[in-house]
């Protein structure tokens, strides 16, 4: 009975942002307060709730490996009804989810909220495709989230309009609409072969999968992978990326930033749900694959970074380098590597998101191209002065601080994307490379790679980022200086700070993704939990009957 | 039966296929539902094929699964038709917008 009240918690992130979006479509976009408030209201009730939850699932359960809230959707039990199924995993991620759109949305306050129509609504809807596909336990379900975030996606990249959005939403939609179709080709596989959808079931079934049939499944698992791989932006697959992502507005960028994770975090839990350590013959099936697609995927942004000529295709690029690392060390599969990579997810996706944000400041008293310009200039050896021309701003004035703070921020989000001490990016590397070297005695040489790898794209990301930032930042100031309100200013100061926190208080945060690592590589206590989940008792037997 | 649906399946997927990696926006969208319609039809496919079996019991009979037909794929099918209808419907907006922005209908936005 005790799960009675808990286990509502795992379905409010999912209502909270449906009803409120829906509720904000009623009220025309002129009236900015309600809108505004109501928007600001539910995302920091789904970050309490996502606190809530993490804090749920990390206490109690047998090896303080925590607990796992099932919730059953219209009260079927587990493999006949749809679960939605929180635990450390999913409860970490929607924690990120909401911190993102917390700055996201007060950096949006500033000036982009009114650059298009409904961008609360779909805003909303987007964070609750998100939290729906972090908390379900159902893999067709899973779809129907995937796809609710991919249509609110579709509607925010093209936020703002303009001719180089459209273009790229043009590329963006019909490749998430063809991966779509992979996904659902993948799972009605799976569904022929072992005649469920339930990830928890599915697991247990995998095992004795008939050896003939064993080969269908496998296909289906790929293809499966393949639609994940997409979001995830795995080489080959990920040439749209920096497009769509350096098209899209700051905030919305940012909110991007967790998007390709929502990939990574599906590749993460059905490889070690699916195919881990004890589920049979079909063990590590696509570990190899996965690890040299995210070597390739490493090397691909590596190259891209250094090659990018504008802030926003950096930005892009970097997103290809965080997601080739977190892809390896999946594929890499040890336990201590999972947990490196758990953090690096954090720090990484953090990191992009502020660089996201802070591009957009720094570009704003720009002319458009100038950074093109700079570069081709240096590369061609052209001594030129240009005139920068001053653009026309309609909000805010200029802080006289306002280059000195940009400065400082441009600093700490080159340290967190170069991976350089004092912030989390280093320590989530020191632990990936800690991870991978194990005791030292046997390293394989695709560990070897992806250390020599990891390292090189560091390199890359500091080399590309001080180009950069003397391009931009030692350059005479009094002509262009952007106007910046603080507002702006506040969300990313708070995701590096948020990155500085995970730096300080690197011990507990390693111990929190050490046990989440440990209970996603050990799945049987969260295939219990959800197929032994008991449907809430009928309401007059409850006990609560109404005076 | 099998072979029709097969033959089916894979004329739909090859057209959707070759359509999708045309130039034209015009050409991709119809790519698209086809490639979608053949998804259906696949995801059909795994429920096993049956005539005249029925999906659902009779109210207050005890069946034997053997007699009756598979329900789950026909219910997931509803679904992804709703689905991709809805983002048919939404591509083709973005498709106008581009259409009407760019003065072509060409997917890179330019004529080449």
């Amino acid at each position: 009975m005790n799960r009675l009240p808990l286990d509502i918690l795992a379905i409010l992130p999912v209502l909270l942002p449906l009803l409120a979006g829906a509720l904000l479509l009623l009220f025309e976009d002129r009236r900015r307060v309600v809108k505004v408030s109501v928007s600001l209201a539910t995302i920091l009730a789904l970050l309490a709730n996502a606190i809530a939850l993490l804090v749920i699932c990390s206490t109690g359960g047998e090896n303080g490996t925590g607990r796992v809230l099932v919730h059953l959707l219209g009260n079927w039990p587990a493999p006949a009804g749809i679960v939605l199924v929180a635990d450390r995993l999913s409860a970490l991620m929607l924690t990120l989810t909401a911190l993102l759109a917390l700055a996201s949305f007060v950096f949006a306050l500033a000036r982009w909220h009114k650059a298009g129509p409904r961008f609360y609504s779909i805003f909303l809807f987007l964070q609750m495709g998100l939290n729906g596909a972090f908390l379900t336990g159902d893999l067709f379900n899973l779809f129907v989230f995937f796809e609710v975030m991919l249509a609110a996606s579709y509607g925010l990249v093209l936020h703002g309009s303009g001719t180089a959005r459209i273009k790229a939403g043009l590329h963006y939609i019909p490749i998430n609409l063809v991966a779509s179709s992979l996904f659902l080709i993948g799972v009605s596989l799976l569904y022929g072969v072992t005649g469920t959808l339930n990830m928890a079931d599915l697991a247990g079934r995998i095992r004795g999968v008939h050896p003939e049939e064993r080969m269908l499944l496998e296909a289906g698992a790929a293809i499966l992978a393949v639609a994940f791989l997409v979001k995830a932006a795995m080489w080959p697959l990920n040439f749209w990326l920096p497009t769509a992502y350096s098209a899209a507005t700051a905030p919305v960028a940012a909110m991007f930033a967790i998007m390709s994770k929502v990939g990574i975090y599906v590749i993460l839990r059905l490889d070690l749900l699916l195919f881990g350590h004890d589920s049979g013959p079909s063990a590590g099936f696509g570990s190899p694959w996965l690890l040299y697609g995210g070597l390739a995927t490493i090397a691909f942004g590596t190259i891209g970074v250094l090659a990018s000529q504008s802030m926003p295709r950096l930005a892009g690029y970097s997103v290809l380098v965080s997601s080739g690392t977190l892809l390896a060390a999946i594929g890499v599969g040890s336990e201590p590597v999972i947990s490196g990579a758990i953090y690096y997810l954090l720090s990484s996706t953090l990191a992009i998101a502020t660089f996201f944000l802070l591009i957009e400041l720094v570009e704003r008293g720009r002319a458009a191209g100038a950074d093109v310009l700079a570069v081709s200039m240096e590369f061609f050896g052209v001594e030129e002065d240009t005139e920068e021309k001053q653009v026309e701003e309609e909000v805010g004035i200029p802080l006289p601080l306002t280059m000195a703070v940009l400065g400082a921020a441009f600093v700490g989000s080159t340290l967190l994307l170069a991976g350089l001490p004092p912030l989390s990016g280093f320590v989530a590397k020191l632990s990936l490379f800690a991870a991978l070297m194990g005791d030292g005695a046997t390293v394989p040489g695709s560990s070897w790679a992806l250390i020599a790898l990891l390292t090189i794209s560091g390199l890359a990301a500091l080399i590309a980022m001080a180009r950069t930032g003397i391009t931009t930042f030692w350059v005479p100031m009094e002509a262009n200086l952007p106007n910046v309100r603080a507002v702006e200013l506040v969300p990313v100061a708070g995701l590096l700070l948020l990155c500085l926190g995970m730096t300080v208080f690197g011990g507990p945060v390693m111990r929190f993704t050490d046990a989440t690592a440990r209970m996603i590589a050990t799945p049987t206590a969260y295939m219990q939990d959800v197929l032994a989940a008991p449907p809430v008792p009928a309401y007059k037997q409850s006990g609560s009957a109404k005076p | 039966m099998e072979t029709i649906l097969a033959i089916g399946i894979g004329v739909f997927a090859g057209a959707g296929v070759w359509l999708l990696l045309r130039p034209r926006t015009f050409q991709v969208i119809i790519g698209l539902s086809l490639l979608g319609y053949a998804v259906n039809l696949f995801i059909f496919a795994m429920g096993r094929l049956r005539v005249s079996a029925p999906p659902i019991l009779e109210k207050g009979m005890v069946g034997d699964p053997v007699a009756f037909d598979d329900p789950l794929p026909q219910a997931l099918v509803l679904t992804a038709i709703v689905i991709g209808f809805a983002m048919t419907a939404l591509f083709l907006v973005v498709v106008m917008a581009a259409r009407g922005r760019t003065g072509t209908d060409h997917v890179d936005g330019r004529e080449d």
